[in-house]
């Protein structure tokens, strides 16, 4: 399942942006190859970030991995419901278990990155 | 194209067909092609701790031991108390260094005729090598690891299971019991041994009879709630359970006393590694094997540095959530004179320390 709306960064996270707002999470597809995740480390709001900032951790059983900012923007954000609810990244990643919410410092990075079709190639590949 | 060449190179249990059509997901383990989870590793955990999961463990090696001089050979070559052990037991034990090193660890059946050895899969060589090197002539060895498969039925519903579908020698067994039976009409070995902390069996048979005993108890196993399970569940239920595993909390330099598996040193025979074993048993060895409960979230995986105050004490050997208890929980090998059970350490997680409290390596234990 991959929304068309939304843009992709190789390592897996997407940003759905919304006027002045992008909400951050990753994919189905690499919450399926996690597996179930057990804990979540968020970010601060307020935090600036550039684009390729790891800004937050993911871990599952089996591993912990990085998060990395698709864009840069402000954290404006956090869903905070992952600190006791991490399997909303697992049941529904592109809703309920988005991460963060950024507003984008540079709106024109969201050309740089993958949209919807390229990611589709890039995880079928 | 690297990757190609890599997993043709991996090898297959005789179930791997069964892994695919049930969607499991598949790693490289130990030289090996296995599946780390079906469902999912926390669903699968549950299952094994509140029904019976089932679990294709083929790639263990498994060797024959046989002839006159075979208890006095194992005798030479574990610290376990072999030469006590009785026909229809089995025995948990190491394959211990003149340097009282672990070149693997062990369940080792005695049958009327034979011991078998249930070895790690990526200690096969390494253990045959091992034990060729040191085997006198009156002792014959067989490698059957190839040609056995190795199935696990475990968790509570395990006897009620096992009772529809297997004859009497093998329900009938108690704990580290070992009889051959018969399981949906084929003749084999089966075990009561596993490595959850459940109630449960050990089933050894010829790879040719695997997938229909495997489908058998899946099929069977659905009024009992039964469900396949994973390398990723395999490895959360040993770790609540104290159960050690090789790479992790044994090694080639490290004894079984430092690993803290003392009580599983009860031979009194002049067994590898014997001196210096029993001086550490006798009068402590320098490091020793602890268990963390971490009190946040973060997990504490191996390698990471353990701490009291700005001291650097040990390290982490495994770390995992604890499904059944709802905690990160770890083992780690620790400085023997700086920490003791009860005491507050701090394990070191990217860069931050956070505090987590001493604890015994078996962190769960079923209730009868």
């Amino acid at each position: 399942m991959i929304p068309q709306d939304l843009k992709y960064a190789k390592s897996h996270e997407y940003a759905r942006i919304a006027g002045d707002e992008a909400t951050i999470g990753i994919t189905d597809y690499a919450a399926e190859q996690l597996g179930d995740v057990v804990f979540v480390e968020l970010p601060e709001v307020g935090r600036e970030l550039s684009k390729g900032d790891s800004f937050g951790v993911v871990e599952s059983v089996k591993a912990v991995s990085d998060l990395y900012a698709p864009l840069s923007g402000k954290v404006v954000a956090v869903n905070e419901r992952l600190n006791d609810e991490s399997s909303l990244i697992n049941d529904d990643p592109f809703g309920e278990g988005w991460i963060i919410k950024i507003a984008p410092s540079n709106p024109a990075e969201a050309n740089e990155i993958l949209d919807a079709k390229q990611y589709e190639e890039l995880i079928g590949g | 194209m690297a990757n190609t060449l890599e997993a043709a190179a991996l090898k297959t249990t005789p179930l791997h067909a069964q892994h695919i059509a049930l969607k499991a997901r598949m790693v490289p383990f130990g030289g090996w092609d296995m599946p780390v989870q079906y469902s999912g590793i926390l669903e699968e955990h549950q299952a094994v701790r509140q029904a019976v999961g089932l679990f294709d463990v083929s790639h263990m090696g498994e060797f024959v031991v046989k002839g006159e001089g075979a208890a006095r050979f194992l005798a030479r070559m574990v610290p376990g108390d072999i030469l006590n052990l009785p026909i229809g037991k089995c025995l948990y034990t190491q394959f211990t260094r003149p340097s009282g090193g672990v070149v693997d660890d062990t369940i080792i059946c005695r049958q009327s005729d034979r011991y078998l050895l249930v070895v790690n899969a990526s200690n096969i060589d390494k253990d045959w090598a091992w034990l060729s090197e040191h085997r006198p002539a009156d002792v014959d060895m067989q490698n059957l690891s190839d040609v056995t498969a190795m199935i696990a039925v475990q968790g509570p519903q395990a006897d009620a299971l096992m009772r529809r579908i297997a004859t009497s020698d093998i329900t009938d067994l108690p704990f580290f019991g070992v009889a051959d039976g018969e399981v949906l009409g084929v003749r084999m070995t089966a075990s009561r041994t596993g490595y959850t902390g459940e109630d449960g069996f050990e089933l050894y048979m010829p790879n040719e009879q695997a997938e229909k005993i495997w489908n058998g108890l899946l099929e069977a196993g659905k009024d009992f709630g039964i469900q396949p399970c994973g390398l990723g569940a395999r490895d959360t239920l040993r770790l609540e359970a104290g159960l050690p595993l090789y790479g992790h909390e044994l090694n080639d330099e490290t004894t079984p006393i430092e690993s803290s598996l003392g009580w599983t040193v009860k031979s009194e025979a002049d067994y590898l590694g014997h001196e210096e074993i029993a001086r550490q048993k006798a009068e402590g060895a320098g490091k020793k094997l602890v268990g963390l409960k971490l009190l946040g979230k973060q997990i504490a995986r191996e390698g990471y540095a353990v701490y009291v105050g700005d001291a650097p004490v040990g390290k982490v050997a495994s770390g995992a959530p604890s499904p059944t208890l709802g905690y990160p929980i770890a083992t780690a090998f620790v400085d023997a004179k700086q920490v003791k059970a009860g005491d507050q350490v701090e394990v070191e997680i990217r860069g931050k320390r956070f505090p987590a409290e001493v604890v015994k390596t078996v962190f769960y234990r079923r209730s009868k």
